[in-house]
């Protein structure tokens, strides 16, 4: 065969291979897996309504199999306590699985704090979860692509597949990740992607008698949680690290990081 | 009440047995990252330390360092597995640890740590071929020649044999392509060297929710600390390997001993002197380098004072000042500064100050690591580490003092069983370079 005559048939062949081909698109599992690709999830916590009463916390842990005895938990509540005399206490004794209710404050190493009634100048409850970060640090660092954020916005964990490096733990600038004590891979908050499915309430949500956690579908603008989260002032929290968190907090103290 | 107790144990959060929470830290806060964590870019420095000090032989020609530079190169190949293994001690799910080079997610710094590593193997090991071809044809050969072979002199001719892979020729012409080839193997190894561990900086330094981690300085200043480790460590293990091979010329213990080319004990320590003075020459430029570069990166957040610097500023000047500022500084490097700086140095002084050293950059390591996880991310509570020495389980003798001189131990187990095969001392006429 002449060289001419080669490349005439070597290019036939790859426009013809080429044809067939384009054809073939690549499957993104994001997409195949994700319920619902047209929705947002996004998670509203109201801070003015919230009590401390950590049924939440209770709700989570008991509905994602999260061991009561394990110091870790996927939600929790944070007590904010500001003294007359200017000084800040915060507090969450066991993520406050079961509420707070005593009124002194924890300061960690078995060492509590009493605060006298009449010295209160304000204090208030926040409750924190993963925030599903339009642009997680954590999916980002995860060396073997077993964390993952779905076309709905949820950011899960493969419980099959992580290695258990610890990376996304230290990634998270919310300290919304840990490890779980029997499963021995990363854990987090998954919006409660398996109640979500089947167009459930996630269980703190469906916990919380105040309503001051609710979800929504911010792709929806008639969904109420939406039209809150549009005409409210409500803010996100460590905005500066760049992730865009889509839980949205209203009454977002300055202090609360 | 067994069952009780391993309810118990599961109970325990990986990172609770070994962290103190103080004031407010978030519920799922703790030191996660611990002595095995400090050992990855402690050992991968060594690693990358030794190799500098061999290529400054081999790219650059400083004769006088051919020893040790060889020396350097075996070592450097003991100390390469060892990089891997506290990475595997410190992963959660151990067994799952080949996904990372089988389903790599490149957004990850973690990721390209398997194909970087590989790279830099395979660097290392063609070199050492290059430089030991000879000796492993002559010593296949002659081993072909004895006419009775033990079992292991038979073992023996069948792996050098192999070794060889099939090229026997050593006339002079062949043995300088190989010096030539080695010559850029050498210099292809110098940037991958410090890529693979300004990369171990970098998966440290760009984990934005780290106040202390995040800095664009860290993969330089792991760099130029890699470097003094590993030539600290060269400079140290040398001068004891000379020792030890004074010791048996003295005592005629060693087979090579009682040759009558075998060095004399005047001529060790001739060459001991020469080759140490250099080498601790080069460690007190990069010495120079890592510290200026450390403590740029403290005066600068102490200048620009951000957000985190308050709790930084706890973290550095009151909690950790003791193991930043009187062991990492003062005992890791001014003192062993001041002890090769003065003048009249000698090779008993330059070796304290390179135990010193080596301790130094531990400390450094120790002190980024752990440092970087003392303070909470709501900057309003703190987290103590407190080494596990008794284990009491598998992950506090993982995660323990145990664990840690593991690690610690293996290159020098790799070494001995690495030397047999290609000895770090040969005489001028086996070796090519």
């Amino acid at each position: 065969m002449e060289r001419r005559e080669f490349l005439q048939k070597s290019i036939l062949v790859i426009v013809g291979a080429s044809v067939p081909l384009s054809a073939l698109t690549m499957i993104d599992p994001k997409k195949v897996f994700a319920e619902n690709p047209d929705i947002q999830w996004a998670f509203l916590v109201d801070t003015n309504k919230c009590v401390g009463c950590g049924f939440c916390v209770k709700a989570c842990k008991t509905e994602n199999d999260v061991p009561f005895e394990a110091n870790v938990s996927r939600t929790w509540v944070e007590r904010y306590v500001y003294t007359k005399d200017d000084k800040r206490y915060v507090d969450s004794p066991k993520a406050a699985q079961d509420g707070f209710t005593e009124s002194r404050i924890d300061l960690g190493r078995g060492e509590y704090q009493e605060i006298d009634k009449a010295n209160v100048g304000k204090a208030f409850f926040v409750p924190k979860l993963c925030n599903h970060c339009s642009s997680p640090a954590c999916t980002q660092v995860c060396p073997v692509g077993a964390t993952y954020k779905t076309d709905d916005g949820v950011v899960l964990v493969d419980r099959t597949w992580c290695i258990g490096c610890g990376y996304c733990i230290m990634a998270c600038p919310y300290g919304a990740r840990f490890f779980h004590p029997i499963a021995k891979v990363a854990d987090k908050c998954t919006f409660c992607y398996h109640r979500l499915s089947k167009g459930l309430d996630s269980a703190c949500v469906n916990a919380c008698p105040f309503k001051a956690r609710r979800m929504g579908n911010i792709h929806d603008k008639n969904d109420p949680i939406t039209q809150l989260i549009m005409n409210e002032r409500v803010g996100v929290l460590k905005d500066e690290f760049g992730t865009k968190p889509q839980a949205f907090y209203i009454g977002l103290a300055q202090e609360v990081r | 009440m067994v069952g009780e107790i391993a309810q118990h144990a599961a109970m325990i959060v990986h990172g609770e047995a070994w962290t103190v929470k103080e004031l407010f830290t978030l519920p799922n806060e703790y030191i996660y990252w611990s002595i095995q964590i400090v050992m990855y870019p402690y050992m991968t420095g060594l690693v990358a330390g030794a190799f500098v000090l061999s290529s400054l032989y081999h790219v650059f020609g400083i004769e006088k360092l051919k020893e040790i530079a060889r020396f350097s190169l075996v070592f450097s190949f003991a100390l390469l597995p060892v990089a891997m293994m506290p990475l595997m001690l410190h992963l959660q799910q151990p067994f799952r640890g080949i996904h990372v080079m089988m389903t790599p997610h490149f957004t990850s710094a973690i990721a390209a740590f398997g194909f970087v590593f590989s790279t830099y193997a395979c660097i290392v090991a063609t070199e050492l071929w290059l430089v030991y071809r000879k000796y492993f044809v002559q010593t296949a050969v002659a081993l072909k020649a004895q006419n009775n072979r033990s079992a292991i002199d038979s073992f023996r001719m069948l792996m050098f044999t192999a070794l060889t892979l099939g090229a026997w020729d050593i006339s002079d012409e062949a043995v300088k392509k190989d010096h030539k080839a080695c010559k850029t193997m050498a210099g292809i190894g110098i940037p991958v060297a410090c890529f693979l561990h300004g990369y171990a900086g970098f998966i440290f330094g760009s984990v934005k929710a780290n106040a202390l981690w995040m800095t664009p300085l860290m993969p330089v200043i792991f760099i130029c600390s890699a470097v003094v480790s590993g030539v600290a460590l060269c400079i140290l293990c040398y001068v004891i390997v000379q020792e030890i091979r004074k010791f048996m010329a003295k005592r005629k213990i060693a087979r090579w001993a009682n040759d009558p080319t075998a060095p004399t004990i005047e001529e060790l320590e001739g060459a001991k002197h020469e080759e140490v003075m250099i080498s601790s020459n080069y460690l007190m430029y990069f010495m120079i380098a890592a510290l200026t570069l450390e403590i740029l990166d403290l005066i600068f957040r102490g200048y620009t004072q951000v957000k985190s610097w308050d709790i930084l500023r706890e973290v550095i000047m009151e909690r950790d000042f003791t193991k930043i500022f009187i062991m990492q500084y003062g005992l890791g490097n001014i003192l062993p500064f001041l002890i090769m700086v003065l003048p009249g140095r000698t090779v008993r002084r330059t070796t304290i100050a390179t135990v010193l050293v080596l301790f130094g950059v531990f400390m450094m390591r120790y002190n980024v690591v752990i440092g970087g996880q003392a303070f909470s991310l709501s900057f309003s509570g703190f987290m103590d580490y407190t080494l596990p020495i008794i284990p009491h389980d598998l992950e506090t003798f993982k995660e323990g003092l145990f664990g840690a001189m593991t690690v610690a131990a293996t290159p020098f187990v790799l070494f001995f069983f690495i030397n047999k095969v290609m000895p770090a001392f040969l005489k001028e006429e086996e070796s090519t370079h």
